[in-house]
């Protein structure tokens, strides 16, 4: 990770809830240009609390998030989603939209509102969907396509809103091995290549130290470790979080370590 | 012929139009009917061979019927493809979710005012409209969702209600009677141009913001969720669809009654046909609703003949059996 490079996006003391429930207090981090920050922990830890409320749908109780100095709080939609892009987990939504049809919504917050296209929208299109590789299904429906391809159809949405900062919710989850490792590259690719930042929830510990530059454990709503991979993913770490017992291996050939749970 | 559906449509709104007004107790020669038309544009003269009495037909009766049939049905379509981009759900329909009943108890109540004016009816029913959309979306919504099943025991509830206001309040006022009775199934009893000038504004503003919000709903059919982390400003949006919607069915229901089905049936033939995108969906459900009912209507004048079968039962009839057949096919749905 490069020291000099300015920080493009920063939570400070985010707290917030559900109801009475308090799923987030406070929260402070901060991502980089061109870095990954991972964001792992138990279920209901408030991965997905911070991404909602980073991207809007969510209402922060106590604190702030900063875009390049700007809250976020004072910014419309349209402008928090021309700095701020999230790539949800593929859901069956929007089946009857072509590939080509659900990336350019990507451009809606530099649409007027009958939402027609500019020529510069639509360069933006095309490179949004030759990035990802969909480029190939542009008329397929997406309901007629594999949960990989849908995954990549969302990143190059969020790719067309031409943000600094892309959110990811546990992009990875329910894909196959192969599209687990290309997505995952991709976005390493994307990061080094346009200088993003990128703060992703993530589910798989093992695929953590590969990817990320830095990593935040989040457990009851609260940041107990971050830093690089190697010294947030410690057994201890995990033990205490996961409340399960796991054992650290280094790989034979990388040397990185690896999490397996104890048996 | 599917690859171009707005030619399509065209071709069939056309055959529609000129039936519509040649069809009827007397029937006028389509020829006769659109060179009839064809002379009464400035400039264009033709050779008078048709009976004085066909000219006073088409033109001071089955073309100012005609014209608000066709408004009505495309703003009963439109609304209803509007409400089912906004519930996301492909049940939604003003007659089905109680809006077209709310409307018709507003219109009612306008009615039974002796002091109010007929042209305060359409204010009256954008109102109930209103208010029973507001109601059934609250009692239907489920989280951030909006099921399929509480929609419509919603609207069954919100509707048998405002149908109960409704039918007291004729009880109570019984010289109006019959002519709500009429109105309630669908069947126009308003003849003439002058309430066809009434109407208009009221058609011609609801419609144009229905097509105004295409590109919206297409952003909402991805949740709420996403569409507010795409930069789209969700709470108005989703208000300038409501007012729209309701407006365009309170423009159908006080000027021709409630009507059922064509808000359901139009839009999803359209979708099966050419597919989900709002911005095209909402236009040819506009066009389709005009084209559907002008259909139901001559039927309706054509079966009866030289009465009239309130247009509303032969929607019903056509329509009940297509809505059971949604349902059925809703669970593998792919092109919601």
């Amino acid at each position: 990770m490069n020291a000099s490079k300015s920080t493009l996006m920063q939570i400070q003391d985010i707290s917030a809830r559900y109801g009475d429930t308090l799923a987030l207090e406070n929260i402070s981090l901060e991502v980089k240009q061109g870095e990954i920050m991972g964001l792992i922990g138990p279920n209901g830890a408030g991965k997905s609390t911070l991404i909602k409320v980073i991207s809007g749908v969510h209402q922060a109780s106590a604190g702030e998030v900063y875009i390049e100095g700007q809250p976020i709080t004072s910014l419309s939609a349209a402008a928090r989603a021309r700095r701020i892009a999230v790539v949800p987990q593929a859901r069956q939504l929007g089946g009857a939209f072509s590939v080509r049809q659900a990336v350019l919504l990507g451009r809606t917050a530099y649409l007027g509102f009958l939402g027609n296209p500019g020529e510069r929208d639509l360069q933006i299109l095309e490179w949004a969907m030759k990035e990802t590789a969909v480029d190939t299904l542009v008329d397929r429906k997406l309901a007629e396509i594999s949960g990989g391809e849908q995954q990549r159809v969302l990143l190059a949405r969020a790719l067309a809103q031409d943000a600094r900062v892309l959110l990811l919710d546990e992009p990875t989850n329910h894909l196959d091995l192969k599209y687990q490792v290309d997505l995952l590259r991709l976005l390493r690719d994307l990061v080094d290549k346009e200088n993003l930042s990128i703060l992703m929830a993530m589910h798989d510990l093992n695929q953590v130290s590969g990817v990320v530059d830095r990593v935040a454990l989040l457990v009851g709503g609260r940041i107990q470790s971050i830093g690089k991979p190697e010294l947030v993913l410690t057994p201890e770490n995990i033990q205490d979080a996961y409340h399960t017992e796991v054992e650290l291996f280094p790989h034979p050939k990388s040397g990185k370590y690896y999490l397996f749970p104890k048996t | 012929m599917t690859r171009k559906p707005f030619l399509t449509v065209a071709v069939l709104m056309g055959t529609a139009l000129v039936l519509s007004i040649a069809l009827g107790a007397v029937t006028i020669p389509p020829g006769s009917a659109v060179r009839i038309l064809l002379n009464k544009i400035p400039g264009v003269d033709i050779v008078n061979i048709w009976p004085a009495y066909f000219e006073t037909i088409l033109w001071d009766l089955r073309l100012p019927h005609t014209i608000l049939v066709a408004l009505t049905g495309a703003a009963l379509a439109g609304s209803g493809a509007a409400f089912q981009g906004l519930f996301r759900n492909p049940l939604a329909d003003p007659y089905l979710i109680g809006v077209a009943s709310g409307a018709g108890l507003g219109a009612i109540v306008i009615m039974s005012i002796p002091q109010a004016g007929r042209y305060l009816v359409p204010l009256g029913a954008f109102l109930g409209a209103l208010v029973t959309i507001v109601s059934v979306y609250q009692l239907a919504k489920v989280g951030q969702i909006v099921p399929l099943t509480t929609l419509i025991l919603a609207g069954v509830a919100i509707g048998s209600f405002t149908s109960a206001l409704t039918s007291f309040l004729m009880l109570i006022s019984d010289q109006m009677v019959l002519q709500a009775m009429s109105f309630l199934l669908g069947g126009s009893t308003v003849t003439g141009w002058d309430p066809l000038a009434i109407a208009l504004p009221y058609f011609s503003i609801g419609l144009t913001l229905l097509i105004f919000s295409g590109h919206s709903l297409n952003v909402l059919q991805f949740g709420e969720e996403q569409a507010r982390q795409l930069g789209l400003p969700v709470e108005k949006v989703k208000l300038f669809i409501i007012i729209s919607a309701s407006l365009t069915t309170a423009a159908a229901v006080s000027f021709s009654g409630v009507i059922g089905f064509i808000g359901l049936v139009v839009p999803h033939i359209i979708r099966i046909l050419w597919g989900g995108d709002y911005k095209q969906l909402i236009p040819l459900s506009i066009i389709g609703g005009a084209i559907t009912l002008l259909v139901a209507d001559i039927l309706a004048r054509v079966v009866m003949a030289p009465g009239y079968l309130p247009v509303g039962i032969v929607t019903a009839m056509i329509g009940a059996p297509f809505f059971l057949w949604i349902l059925r096919r809703a669970k593998k749905e792919v092109f919601w």
